[in-house]
């Protein structure tokens, strides 16, 4: 189907940029960014905004650069560049990782990952990296800058903090230690469709022992988080079968597991324990260490 | 309708000055203004790659991009493949493997192809898989598609050496 009707804007400053969002919130304006959510649904007259203000020609939205211990990525970065080298160590292999994961190759080239963190789908995979890594969310407005944590931006299915005039400039993510590990799986019908259920595991191993464990879900729930009760069951133990499938039972008993007819609540939470297991061994094994 | 906008850009070589609403996509322009239906139109909501077009050199799927945010950018189409009689490599082995059979989803991999072609040349067979995956095909079950592109990256390779 073709899309309802709309007006089209392409600011090239961020300045011009926020205040025609801000002019045009009230009236119905949104964001297009990469599009590869928000063209669909509008192919399919699920949002019919009335004006579109285009940033994929804002200049300073481009960035992507580690500095003082963050990678900053701007509101115009794509997938794709995660394909390649973006950050030294284990969070630049754990990015090149994950993104692998995302659609397909066409839809890489196009979508963005602020894109896909205002969008929120549950199912997508870097929200679940902002939640694991506690990402830093730069929100800009005519009002000014503010700055979320993922904890607090993320507010259920396709619902966020952002307010409708504020634009997702940048998000930061913090880089990992020389020395910590990962491990990511993802759980979906066909290949580069949305998933049913991921578990991004980041941890370290100190002394023989699980140190610093972080363990997110995503698809199963309506929004990305940490499940701090499985990451307790990890901490301090040595990495083995029984201590995954611990923490792995504590993930699948502590999801609010998304329903739909074809997915019920108990597959969701068998799906759920079944990837934070696989993610676990990924992570521990002796050639996950990036 | 909604207020109509300029849009001029580069499709094959050819400059277009096109005047359309906001919501028609790349792909309505190709088909509709430009004239070029080698273009198919299958799904509409970027799930199937028929409309497969290279966007300043990205394969991407154009029925989701809006005509107007093209302006002044170049896009290839299936018609801009060939060299005269001269088919491109790419279309000399999709008929060498049998990469075609109803034609339909032809021109999307055909640029999908070529975009990896040109992008990652040296792309490893795994990640051809993955990349092969983003199309959609009903017919060959994808082994001749695979084996056609296997065939014009190998070449290209040989080429290169």
């Amino acid at each position: 189907m073709k899309p309802a009707p709309f007006a089209y804007y392409r600011p090239a400053t961020i300045e011009d940029a926020v205040r025609l969002i801000a002019d045009l919130a009230p009236h119905d304006g949104r964001v297009l960014a990469g599009g590869q959510s928000l063209v669909p649904i509008m192919a399919f007259r699920l949002a019919r905004p009335a004006h579109l203000v285009d940033i994929n020609r804002v200049a300073g939205l481009d960035g992507l650069v580690a500095r003082d211990g963050k990678l900053r990525i701007g509101a115009r970065v794509r997938h794709a560049a995660f394909h390649h080298h973006v950050a030294d160590g284990p969070l630049g292999a754990m990015l090149r990782h994950v993104v692998r994961h995302i659609a397909h190759y066409p839809i890489r080239l196009r979508g963005t990952f602020c894109g896909s963190l205002a969008h929120a789908d549950p199912a997508a995979e870097w929200g679940v990296v902002a939640a694991v890594m506690d990402a830093e969310l730069v929100l800009v407005s005519t009002r000014g800058e503010r700055r979320l944590g993922a904890q607090d931006f993320f507010r259920g299915a396709m619902e966020t903090a952002l307010a409708p005039d504020e634009l997702l400039a940048e998000v930061r993510l913090p880089v990992l230690p020389e020395g910590s590990r990962f491990g990511f799986a993802e759980f979906s019908r066909r290949a580069g469709d949305y998933a049913l259920a991921m578990a991004l595991v980041v941890l370290r191993l100190d002394g023989g022992v699980i140190a610093a464990p972080r363990i997110g879900l995503g698809g199963a729930e309506a929004a990305p988080r940490r499940i701090d009760a499985a990451e307790a069951v990890l901490r301090g133990e040595a990495p083995g079968d029984a201590v995954f499938r611990a923490a792995a039972a504590a993930a699948a008993a502590a999801t609010l597991p998304l329903e739909d007819p074809e997915t019920n609540a108990q597959y969701r939470r068998e799906l759920v324990g079944a990837m934070v297991y696989r993610a676990l061994n990924q992570a521990c094994a002796g050639g996950a260490v990036a | 309708m909604s207020e109509l906008v300029d849009v001029r850009l580069t499709v094959n070589g050819t400059r277009f000055a096109l005047r359309l609403e906001p919501r028609r996509t790349l792909l309505d322009a190709i088909r509709d203004e430009c004239g070029l239906t080698g273009t198919h139109m299958g799904c509409e909501h970027g799930v199937c790659g028929a409309c497969t077009v290279l966007f300043d050199g990205d394969p991407v799927r154009a029925c989701l991009i809006f005509a107007v945010q093209a302006e002044g950018s170049l896009v290839r189409t299936v018609e801009g493949l060939a060299n005269g009689e001269e088919l491109h490599p790419m279309q000399r082995a999709f008929i060498a493997h049998h990469g075609v059979q109803c034609g339909f989803c032809t021109p999307g991999f055909l640029m999908l192809a070529t975009g990896i072609l040109e992008k990652e040349p040296d792309i490893g067979d795994e990640e051809l898989l993955e990349v092969l995956s983003s199309n959609l095909c009903r017919c060959t079950g994808y082994q001749g598609i695979l084996a056609a592109v296997r065939a014009a990256l190998a070449e290209a390779r040989e080429a290169k050496q």
